[in-house]
């Protein structure tokens, strides 16, 4: 697993500028506050601050509150939001790249499992260069909570019995050469 | 006969190889030529993209680089990979910064990008590539009286996708080109929980029921989607959402292609059916 480096902002960079820098981020500035996100959202309900408090607490400058909280974690990439919104601010892609921030300034909140799912999806990607999802599930598992798995050992079982829970992983043939592109892509930094 | 590059994605080897080993032979029945792309690695999902940024846009623009190579449009039966490889082929597009970091990083490998890879679903390729009509002409084994719900999920239509983002179509005159019956129902593009199944169970095991039971009630016998999440999580979280909702949905979910594949006449063996976790035998037993 990546040691986490706590990055802070640079001097005289505002939140939204912050968010803006990431890819996708950009339009935030446009923003009505109408609640069309919030609205369409199907997790809202579990978000300590809902998608158009998300958007306001980013122009508030509020980040430690807002990258400490459980909200965008809660996005489950359904795009409802980005279809819907006037105008076109992209919020799920604002929620990405406000996770993007979180882990990148150590302020990932230990209240949702979602942080640590990423991660083990990260480590195994880079690890064989394609996913190998009972490893990454185990993983998981071991890390938040090992009594989980026996509630879901069924689904994991079935799968199995089904052929579809390979007990070995795919590797590929390029992953010196990959390696050498993300560990370039590491030392750029930033996005 | 028409030709692609192809890209599995990671599922279709493991928990969605009912996806991946479906796919070559309605591809072939089809007149489709899908070349898998030469060493392909994971597109980096969601979790990558939302964790680190410039990393996993680099490594999905590992497989745009070697698929420029090939000339061809890049096609994915994955929701996620296609929302994925195609969001980073936008930014690298239209963000010049960034491309120019991005290619820094594939250097290192001597790869460049230059932008000019189309990244596609193959459900939008079967749509419009190769069409209902033609699927239709080919058809052996009319799926006559079966009453199928088109799940489409999310990230086939949303953000940018092909069909109508909130009452897509094009999956349900697919299944009508089988000579299946669609039912209409309300939930057809709405969320599953995607990935959360695993960091917030209670959460997804929610929407679950709501879709199961939004396509019960219509009186489909079966869910058809091309989406390898929303198919785990309707196949084989379904007893999951039976005991914590004192439900007893029995519905089969079939991969799309797994359906184009019956009324082709492909052999079932062939299409993988055994491994589909509710057993979608009772229901296919007509028609194969």
């Amino acid at each position: 697993m990546d040691e986490t480096i706590a990055v802070a902002p640079a001097a005289g960079v505002s939140f939204t500028d912050e968010v803006c820098s990431i890819p996708g981020g950009d339009a935030i500035r446009s923003c009505i506050q109408c609640g069309m996100c919030t609205g369409s959202c199907p997790t809202a309900n579990n978000w300590d601050y809902p998608p158009r408090r998300v958007i306001a607490m980013v122009r508030a400058g509020m980040r430690e509150e807002l990258l400490s909280s459980n909200s965008m974690w809660f996005c489950a990439s359904c795009y409802t939001c980005t279809v819907r919104c006037p105008r076109d601010i992209k919020p799920a892609d604002i929620m990405h790249a406000l996770e993007v921030l979180s882990i990148r300034s150590g302020l990932s909140t230990k209240q949702s499992r979602t942080p640590i799912m990423y991660q083990c999806f990260v480590d195994s990607a880079k690890g064989n260069g394609r996913v190998y999802e009972l490893g990454m599930m185990i993983k998981l598992f071991l890390k938040t909570n090992p009594f989980a798995a026996f509630k879901l050992a069924p689904v994991g079982l079935g799968l199995f019995l089904h052929g579809r829970m390979p007990l070995r992983p795919t590797r590929i043939k390029g992953m010196k050469e990959l390696k050498v592109i993300l560990d370039k892509a590491k030392k750029l930094g930033g996005c | 006969m028409k030709y692609y590059t192809y890209y599995p994605g990671c599922s279709a080897e493991a928990t969605a190889t009912p996806l991946g080993l479906s796919v070559p032979p309605v591809a072939k029945a089809l007149d489709m030529e899908l070349a898998e792309l030469e060493d392909w690695n994971c597109c980096g999902s969601t979790p990558y993209h939302s964790t680190y940024k410039l990393e996993a846009s680099a490594m999905a623009a590992r497989n745009l680089a070697l698929a420029e190579k090939t000339g061809l449009d890049l096609v994915t039966p994955c929701s996620n990979c296609y929302v994925v490889l195609a969001s980073v082929n936008t930014h690298l597009k239209e963000l010049p910064a960034f491309r120019e970091k991005v290619n820094e990083a594939l250097a290192a490998a001597d790869l460049t990008y230059g932008g000019g890879v189309k990244v596609r679903h193959l459900v939008e390729v079967l749509y419009t590539d190769i069409t209902p009509e033609v699927i239709a002409s080919k058809v052996t084994k009319p799926l006559k009286g079966l009453k199928v719900a088109a799940y489409y999920g999310c990230q086939l239509v949303r953000p940018d996708g092909f069909d109508d983002p909130e009452s897509p179509h094009s999956l349900d005159e697919m299944v009508t080109s089988l000579g299946a019956e669609t039912v209409p129902w309300e939930l057809k593009a709405r969320c599953c929980g995607s990935s959360l199944i695993m960091p917030e169970p209670d959460v997804a095991l929610g929407l679950i029921n709501k879709l199961l039971k939004n396509a019960q009630e219509h009186g489909a016998q079966c869910l058809i989607t091309p989406c390898p999440l929303c198919q785990i999580n309707l196949d084989a979280y379904q007893s999951q959402v039976n005991s914590k909702f004192n439900t007893s949905y029995n519905l089969p979910v079939l991969f799309v292609t797994q359906l184009i594949g019956i009324a082709l006449g492909i052999p079932a063996k062939e299409l993988a059916l055994e491994k589909n976790i509710v057993s979608p035998m009772r229901v296919l037993a007509p028609y194969l």
